[in-house]
């Protein structure tokens, strides 16, 4: 029984250091973009590259996810709306709906298992084949190449794919209102966003920045430094998603606390 | 063709002093010690696992060894800053095992992307003619806008050797260079690398545990055995040693030569 206990004990141990060693790497992989992110010299192609492959492939995906989203929730909210006597309000409440939750979280997510997991799976196939060791014998910093390029890019494409969700989900909406009653799709769009504030706009719109870093940091911490073998690929690529999910969700409750302080929402 | 005479008598363009790397308690290298001189072809031969490919990273810092000294170009490449030392690999190529071609660029790509970091190499002839010239070289000239997934094993070796030679380094490691390839197309790598060493000058370090490369190519061969330098001499001497360490490396080759008799 005790012999039992010591083994518990042991294995949670050994997971938790596991855990924070991981915690400490991520860290340091983190700082290491940051220092590098903004010096020269700067893979200025590779990053309009990278904004293509992350930004454009991931828009079909995105807007169809949004549109699909909004006309669950509306459909969802009618019910309750109309015994409160309230089904004008749906275009204030599924603006405010996704705009500040629905549209960054579920895009981030979205982001997270397609562009998350193939920028594990990318470095780590780069890594297993020796490709990243031959960028850097050739006297080219791979880091640069493939880590700063990919980060700054899901940074600066996750607002632009959280706004195409938000107002094609606020077009979803419209479609299933349209379907119910006489509703002109300016009237809705100008319903929903004089019902937005700026606290409503501003921490949502900034705390999807955060949602790129982390995606693209994870995804290419875990491809980097991917063990080799074939089956280190897959495990970046899926670990990717699991720790950039998690993270996500971390990030998206800071900033609700940070928003809240500063706007009271 | 054989391997072209070395200068000795001048400053080693490679030396390592007494080299050690372990990974947990396995310790692979146990005080290594190399001088490699201009002009010469120095096979390293060792078992797999005897730490051939750790040597080899270590001499470019893609490992970071435990101890001892490394000297590229009279520099003692550990103690060099990031700059120092990518201005120091641009003067030592690498010839991966696996060609490690980078897959989601073409051959000519492949090619220009180091071209595109260090562009003094290729002032005077033009990028687009340089990339043209080495493929040339290797005889892939028709290759150049084929995707490396369209490549056989032997054409991506070849494209990586193009790709290593393009910015015209003094040295060349080879990692296994023939491993995976049928005899024949082993046969023409090795041709190819006698080649390319003849019309560039090149001092090659290969790393191999295949005994026809090193029979070709070698001025010196030197026996990694148990993590130091075991044994070191021309192809001829080493195949006559009656070392049984020594031997056991050349049975194979030596049994193959008397059955043909």
């Amino acid at each position: 029984m005790l012999a039992a206990v010591r083994k518990s004990v042991g294995e949670v141990s050994s997971s938790l250091t596991g855990l924070l060693g991981e915690i400490g790497r991520l860290s340091a992989f983190t700082g290491r973009f940051l220092r590098s992110a903004l010096s020269r010299p700067f893979e200025g192609r590779e990053l309009i590259y990278q904004c293509y492959a992350i930004g454009y492939h991931s828009l079909f995906l995105v807007v169809a996810t949004g549109f699909i989203m909004g006309l669950v929730l509306t459909l969802q909210l009618r019910p309750t709306m109309t015994d409160f006597g309230a089904v004008s309000f749906m275009p204030d409440m599924v603006g405010i709906a996704f705009v500040r939750e629905i549209g960054p979280m579920v895009t981030a997510l979205i982001c997270a298992g397609k562009i998350g997991s193939g920028i594990g799976a990318e470095l780590g196939s780069m890594r297993v084949t020796e490709q990243i060791d031959a960028m850097e014998v050739s006297g080219t910093n791979p880091f640069r190449f493939l880590v700063v390029t990919r980060v700054w890019a899901c940074i600066l494409m996750l607002p632009l794919l959280v706004i195409a969700a938000d107002a094609v989900g606020l077009l979803g909406s419209y479609f299933i209102e349209s379907t119910r009653g006489q509703v002109s799709l300016a009237l809705y769009f100008n319903r929903a966003f004089s019902a937005m504030a700026m606290g409503d706009i501003i921490p949502a719109t900034v705390k999807t920045f955060f949602f790129g870093l982390v995606i693209g940091v994870v995804g290419c911490y875990r491809g980097y430094y991917s063990n080799k073998g074939t089956a280190g690929v897959g495990i970046a690529a899926n670990s990717a998603v699991v720790i950039s999910s998690l993270l996500l969700f971390l990030v998206d409750f800071i900033a609700v606390l940070i928003a809240d302080i500063f706007y009271e929402i | 063709m054989t391997a072209r005479q070395p200068q000795h008598g001048q400053e080693p363009l490679i030396e390592i002093r007494n080299l050690t790397k372990a990974f947990g308690d396995n310790q692979v290298l146990r005080g290594f010690n190399l001088q490699l001189f201009a002009g010469e072809n120095v096979v390293i031969l060792g078992k797999s696992g005897s730490g051939k490919s750790v040597l080899i990273k270590c001499l470019i810092r893609l490992m970071e060894p435990d101890g001892g000294d490394i000297q590229v170009l009279g520099k003692s490449i550990l103690g060099l800053d990031q700059g120092a030392l990518d201005r120091v690999r641009t003067e030592v190529g690498f010839l991966f095992q696996g060609s490690a071609l980078y897959d989601s660029m073409t051959v000519r790509e492949n090619l220009r992307f180091p071209l595109r970091r260090h562009p003094e190499r290729a002032q005077g002839v033009g990028e687009e003619q340089l990339i043209l010239a080495s493929l040339r070289s290797v005889g892939l000239e028709h290759a150049i806008d084929l995707m490396p997934a369209e490549l056989s094993g032997g054409m991506k070796r070849r494209v990586a050797l193009a790709r290593t030679l393009i910015l015209k380094p003094r040295i060349i490691l080879y990692d296994e260079p023939t491993t995976g390839l049928d005899p024949i197309t082993a046969n023409e790598i090795i041709q190819l690398m006698l080649k390319l060493q003849e019309e560039l000058g090149t001092t090659a370090l290969i790393i191999t545990h295949d005994m026809d490369c090193a029979r070709v190519i070698s001025n010196r061969v030197i026996i990694l055995y148990d993590g130091i330098n075991y044994a070191e001499g021309t192809y001829a001497d080493l195949s006559r040693s009656e070392d049984p360490k020594v031997r056991a490396f050349f049975k194979d080759v030596n049994q193959r030569h008397h059955a043909s008799i």
